[in-house]
C-alpha cells in the first residue's frame, strides 16, 4: 500500500494548466526525490500534496485517506521550506511547539516531543534562541525540529538545502538520510534541483521537465540506464558525452558509426529494436572511457584539462567534436598529448535522435 | 623632496566648492525656520510690545500670558474655555480612529496579500481608486447617510469616517509590507494549523511593529491636522482643535490678539511634532522595511 498516491491530478493558474493527469504512487518509508530544472512543476505538485494549493481535478491520497479536500493540518503531512520559514518574533521552542499548540496537544506532551526532537537533531542548547540569532544551518535544523515533533506520516522537503554553502549543504544533507533512517517508517518527498541531493538520498528518484514526469527509478537506474536524452543530461556531472551517429548492421550485429568513430554493440541491450541506418545519439558517462595504450577510438589529441582532486576531467578531441574522460586524479597529461580511447558498450546508453527515447 | 606617501586615511581638505554647499545649507535652514521664530517670539511678547512691529526682535518683557490665555480662556465663539477642550476633543477622536483604522488596514492587508481572495487585484484596486478621489465629493452623501442612521455628529460619526477614509493608505501599506515576506512563512502557518486569525495575531502582527509605527505616524499627523471632517461630522459637542483654533483665530473682536493666536496654533501642531520627533527614527526604518525578510 502506499502512502502517498497522486491520481490524475490537474493543476492550473488560471488559465494555464500545470499539471494535466500527472499520477504518481510513493510507497509507505520511501524516500522520494523530485528532481527537475527550476519550471519543472515540482515545487507546485510538493505544494498540491501539502494542500498548499488547490487541485482542479484528480485525487489525493494520504495514508489511505483520500485528503484532495482536507485543510493541510488535517493531512498528517509536516514541511521544510528552503527559506526556513521560523516564525521570527518566536524563540526556537516555541516555533517547534506552534503546531502541536495549535492542534491542543496537552502541555507535558508538547515539551516532551520538543525536547525529544531537538536532542536529536542536537539543538538542545538553542531552544531559547530567537531565529535571528541562528545561523542558516542551525535555522534550517530548527526547522527539520519543527516537522519533526508533528509526527507525521509524510515529511514533505522543499528544497531545503538551497540557501546554504556547499559545506553545511553536505553536512545536512548526510543528516537527512540518518534521519530517515531513523525514523524508520516515515514516507519523505523531497524537491530539489541538485543531482548530487537526489542521487544520495533517493530511494527512488522522480525526474520531472516540463510538467512531465520523465522517468521515475532507483539512483542506479536513473543513472545508467537514463530513459531518454533530458535524463541522461540532467543528472551526472561531469555531464554525459552524447555523440550523434547512426546504426549499421554488420555481421556480428549492430554497430554505432559516427563518421570514422565505430562502437560494435554486441554487449548493448536494446529496450526498443533499432533499424539499420537508423539515427541515433550515442551517450557516454566521462568515467566509462578510458585512456588505453590502442583504444577502439584512437587519435584524441588533449584540449583541456580539469584536475578536481579525487578525479580528473580531461577534455579531447579528434577533429569531429569534443569528449571528456574522467580518469583517475593521479593522470598526468597535458595540452596537445595523444590519446586513445576505450569504452566499455555495456555502459553506454542509445537514444533515438528523432524521439529522444532510449534503445 | 618630503612628498607625503600615501598611506592610511585620505586627508580631507575644505575646498571652496564644499564651503559654497554648507553656506547654502545653512542659509536655507535659516530661512526655514523664520516663521518659527516669529511666532515663538511674538507668542512671548506681550500686545504692546507687538504694536512696535520689530517681529523678529527677542520680548523685551517676556510672558507666558499668551499660552495660559490660548490654552484655558481663549474664546472659541461664545464659550471662553480656551483651546484644551479641543485638545481633549482631538484626542478622543485621535485614539479610536488611530486604533481602528489601523486594525481594519493591517487586516485588509494581511487578507489581500496571502489569503488570495478571489478578486483580490480588483478590489484593490478600486479601494485604491478611492484614495484618489477627492474627499469633498463624499461629504454630502456621507451625510445624508450617517443622519439616516442616526449617529450624524456624534464621536462615532467622526471614527467611521476616519477610519473609512484611512482604509486605502492603510491597506496598501500593510499589503505591500506582507507582499514582501516570504510567502513560505504563510504556508509553514498553515500546515502548522493556524486559521486566518491565529496566523494573523501570532505570526504577522508581531512581524508587523515597523509597519504599525509608520501608520501610527501617518494616521496620527493626518486625524490630528484634519479640519473638514471634525467639522462637517463631529458635532458641536466634539469638534476638535483644529477646528477650536479657526474659531479662535476668526471670531476675535476689536484689536487681533496676534501672541494668543501664535501660542494656540503651536498648541495645536504640538502633537504631530512630538510624534516627528520621537519615531523619526522609526519612520525611515519602517519606509525602508519593505527590503528586510523576516
Amino acid at each position: 500500500m502506499s502512502t502517498v498516491s497522486v491520481r490524475d491530478v490537474t493543476v492550473s493558474f488560471e488559465s494555464f494548466r500545470v499539471f494535466d493527469g500527472l499520477s504518481l504512487d510513493i510507497n509507505e518509508g520511501e524516500f522520494i526525490v523530485l528532481l527537475g530544472p527550476s519550471g519543472c512543476g515540482k515545487s507546485t505538485l510538493l505544494n498540491a500534496i501539502a494542500g498548499l494549493l488547490d487541485v482542479a481535478s484528480g485525487q489525493i491520497w494520504i495514508d489511505g485517506k483520500n485528503v484532495t479536500w482536507e485543510e493541510p493540518k488535517d493531512r498528517g503531512i509536516a514541511m521544510v521550506f528552503q527559506s526556513y520559514a521560523l516564525y521570527p518574533r518566536m524563540s526556537v521552542r516555541e516555533n517547534m511547539s506552534f503546531g502541536l499548540k495549535m492542534a491542543k496537544t496537552p502541555k507535558p506532551e508538547i515539551e516532551k516531543r520538543v525536547a525529544q526532537a531537538a536532542e536529536l537533531l542536537q539543538i538542545t542548547h538553542l531552544l531559547d534562541r530567537k531565529p535571528d540569532q541562528l545561523s542558516g544551518g542551525q535555522r534550517q535544523r530548527v526547522a527539520i525540529g519543527r516537522a519533526l515533533v508533528r509526527d507525521a506520516a509524510v515529511f514533505l522537503f522543499d528544497e531545503p538545502l538551497s540557501n546554504l554553502d556547499a559545506k553545511l549543504r553536505n553536512e545536512l544533507r548526510v543528516e537527512i538520510k540518518r534521519l530517515h533512517a531513523k525514523l524508520g517508517k516515515t514516507t519523505m518527498v523531497y524537491v530539489t534541483h541538485d543531482q548530487i541531493e537526489a542521487m544520495t538520498l533517493a530511494d527512488r528518484i522522480v525526474v520531472l521537465k516540463d510538467q512531465q514526469i520523465q522517468q521515475i527509478g532507483s539512483p542506479d537506474e536513473i543513472y545508467r540506464r537514463p530513459a531518454n536524452l533530458f535524463v541522461a543530461g540532467f543528472v551526472g556531472s561531469p555531464q554525459m558525452n552524447f555523440i550523434k551517429g547512426r546504426i549499421e548492421v554488420t555481421g556480428s550485429g549492430h554497430e554505432f558509426v559516427s563518421g570514422k568513430r565505430r562502437l560494435p554493440l554486441a554487449g548493448y541491450h536494446f529496450t526498443l529494436s533499432p533499424q539499420a541506418g537508423e539515427d541515433v545519439v550515442l551517450g557516454v558517462r566521462p568515467e566509462h572511457l578510458d585512456i588505453v595504450e590502442a583504444g577502439i577510438w584512437p587519435g584524441f589529441k588533449v584540449d583541456i584539462v580539469e584536475p578536481m582532486g579525487a578525479d580528473t576531467v580531461i577534455w579531447c578531441s579528434d577533429g569531429e567534436g569534443s569528449i571528456q574522460v574522467r580518469t583517475s586524479g593521479s593522470k598526468r597529461a597535458a595540452r596537445g598529448d595523444a590519446l586513445s580511447l576505450g569504452i566499455d558498450p555495456d555502459q553506454v546508453s542509445l537514444f533515438s535522435a528523432a524521439t529522444g527515447e532510449r534503445l | 623632496m618630503s612628498d607625503v606617501i600615501p598611506q592610511g586615511r585620505r586627508p580631507r581638505h575644505l575646498t571652496p566648492a564644499r564651503i559654497g554647499v554648507y553656506a547654502f545649507l545653512i542659509t536655507a535652514a535659516l530661512f526655514f525656520l523664520l516663521p518659527l521664530w516669529i511666532m515663538v517670539v511674538t507668542s512671548l511678547k506681550p500686545m504692546d510690545e507687538i504694536r512696535l512691529g520689530n517681529i523678529i526682535a527677542w520680548p523685551q518683557a517676556l510672558t507666558f500670558e499668551a499660552w495660559t490665555k490660548a490654552w484655558s480662556s481663549a474664546c472659541t465663539g461664545l464659550e471662553c474655555n480656551g483651546i484644551s477642550v479641543g485638545f481633549w476633543n482631538s484626542v478622543r477622536i485621535l485614539i479610536p480612529s488611530v486604533i481602528c483604522s489601523i486594525i481594519v488596514g493591517a487586516v485588509n492587508g494581511y487578507a489581500l496579500s496571502f489569503w488570495r481572495v478571489k478578486g483580490a487585484n480588483i478590489l484593490f484596486g478600486v479601494l485604491l481608486l478611492g484614495a484618489f478621489i477627492p474627499y469633498q465629493v463624499f461629504l454630502y452623501p456621507l451625510v445624508r447617510i450617517f443622519s439616516m442612521t442616526g449617529v450624524y455628529n456624534s464621536l462615532l460619526c467622526i471614527v467611521i469616517v476616519h477610519v473609512i477614509f484611512g482604509l486605502p493608505t492603510m491597506t496598501l501599506l500593510f499589503r505591500n509590507y506582507y507582499a514582501s515576506l516570504p510567502i513560505e512563512l504563510f504556508k509553514a502557518a498553515r500546515i502548522d494549523g493556524g486559521g486566518f486569525w491565529t496566523i494573523f495575531f501570532r505570526v504577522m502582527l508581531p512581524m508587523s511593529t515597523p509597519m504599525l509605527v509608520v501608520a501610527t505616524i501617518l494616521q496620527v499627523t493626518g486625524i490630528w491636522n484634519d479640519f473638514i471632517f471634525g467639522l462637517t461630522f463631529a458635532g458641536r459637542e466634539n469638534l476638535p482643535m483644529t477646528v477650536q483654533l479657526n474659531n479662535i483665530v476668526h471670531s476675535t473682536q476689536g484689536e487681533r490678539a496676534y501672541n494668543v493666536d501664535m501660542a494656540a496654533t503651536m498648541l495645536a501642531a504640538l502633537v504631530p511634532l512630538v510624534v516627528y520627533f520621537v519615531s523619526g527614527r522609526w519612520f525611515v526604518r519602517g519606509i525602508a522595511a519593505g527590503a528586510v525578510k523576516g
